[in-house]
């Protein structure tokens, strides 16, 4: 799964939905691949208008990128190709293929394999 | 199937929809990979950046439509995910319709395509309408009242909307032969060939059609007949298996009537091809 999906997921119990310690979920034992795919930089630019850049910086350090900026590009700073470039490999191409996303509010594991997190819940928390 | 209540629905739809998608998923997939002219009209109306979800998204087939917005597509089949997740610069994962993984009011967009028709009893179908429109950004469209005191809602054109396709009970030119008035309830046979009882080989494209979804007589007289049937037999031949599927056909109405249960507003909606299909947003909190 790519790094850019995460900041689109939250805990699937119902509960926690709304809980801000379920957003970002949180990256375990994760077993990380590079997957080359065609760079388009008007579609990075769009999704770092979309993205929440905390949880995004969250995410980042649990896998282990150090070199994301602190604060979300904006103005001249997305002219930049070689940043973008950069942020093309984190959000896209960078792929989670084992491993769990944990929640933060109430540790449920969801686990990841073969490049595919399953968020089917046991029937006790439906 | 209105007296059904939810845990006998999980197991129900466990048996007859999510057990037989998953056996026959590389026969269903190849014989799915011409998008609906609606579904494809709405995906290209997007603004580029767009960020959207697709709940039931089977095989993936709307996942190539547009690669300028974000799509998280879902499905409950692993076998189906796993084809869905091919199509870039999308992502898929393994999720019920009723308890997605995703925040709530942030995405541009969301399309269900003939998932929500699975659904066993009514309640579950607006549960999973609800569970879409929950997703979309809420509409902030002005309330306008009209002189004789009705409130309308005009969206704004960025305003969340979801597109709705459901199977249609009004479909008497099909070869199923439904119609109005018929037994909305009904087990559809799916026959996927094999060779040698390996249901999962993919069949050359031109002889991968639903050619054997034939009418069951006794189905269009209204009775599901579930219990008799494990949702799979053999033929003699062995060369083929028969799977049912569960499906509750729409009648004319009844998905704008689910919307507007679910909480939302239909801006759009029509017939296609034996299918309902409408396009909706979140009604405005009060
Ligand atoms: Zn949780």
């Amino acid at each position: 799964m790519k790094v850019l999906t995460v900041n689109f997921l939250t805990c699937a119990v119902k509960t926690c939905k709304t809980s801000p310690e379920a957003f970002p979920l949180h990256f375990r034992d994760a077993e990380l691949a590079q997957q080359d795919l065609e760079f388009n930089p008007e579609f990075i630019k769009n999704m770092l208008l979309r993205l929440d850049w905390n949880a995004f910086r969250v995410t980042t350090s649990e896998l282990g990128f150090s070199t994301i900026p602190a604060e979300k590009p904006e103005g001249d700073a997305l002219n930049d190709e070689t940043l973008l470039r950069d942020l093309h490999k984190v959000l896209l191409e960078t792929q989670v293929m084992e491993g769990k996303l944990v929640c933060g509010h109430c540790a449920h594991e969801y686990a990841i394999k073969e490049g595919i997190a399953n968020f089917l819940l046991p029937n006790h928390l439906v | 199937m209105s007296s059904r209540d939810g845990s006998t629905a999980v197991t129900y739809e466990d048996e007859h929809v999510h057990h037989v998608y998953e056996q026959i998923a590389s026969h269903f997939s190849s014989t799915r990979y011409k998008p609906w002219p609606i579904v494809e009209r709405f995906l290209q109306g997007l603004p580029d950046g767009a960020v959207g979800v697709d709940v039931g998204c089977g095989n993936g087939k709307y996942l190539t439509v547009n690669p300028k917005v974000f799509i998280l597509a879902s499905d409950r089949s692993q076998a189906l995910t796993k084809i869905a997740a091919q199509h870039q610069p999308h992502a898929a994962l393994i999720a019920d319709n009723l308890s997605l993984p995703h925040p709530p009011s942030s995405f541009d967009f969301a399309i269900s395509i003939a998932v929500i028709h699975h659904l066993s009893t009514p309640a579950r179908r607006v549960e999973a309408i609800k569970s879409v429109l929950e997703l979309l950004k809420p509409n902030r469209a002005l309330k306008q009242e009209s002189p004789n005191g009705s409130v309308s809602q005009s969206p704004d054109s960025s305003d969340g909307r979801a597109l709705i396709y459901v199977w249609a009970l009004e479909q008497k030119n099909s070869r199923r032969g439904w119609d109005e008035g018929m037994a909305q309830d009904v087990m559809v046979p799916w026959v996927t060939k094999s060779s040698r009882g390996t249901s999962s080989k993919p069949l050359k494209r031109n002889s991968a059609v639903e050619h054997s979804e034939t009418r069951q007589s006794d189905l269009s007289k209204g009775s599901v007949t579930a219990q008799s049937r494990k949702g799979e037999s053999l033929t003699p031949s062995d060369s083929s298996q028969t799977f049912y599927r569960y499906y509750h056909l729409y009648r004319a109405g009844e998905l704008e009537q689910d919307v507007s249960d679910a909480g939302g507003t239909v801006i759009e909606s029509g017939y296609e091809k034996d299918n309902w299909w409408a396009i909706i947003v979140r009604n405005s909190e009060p």
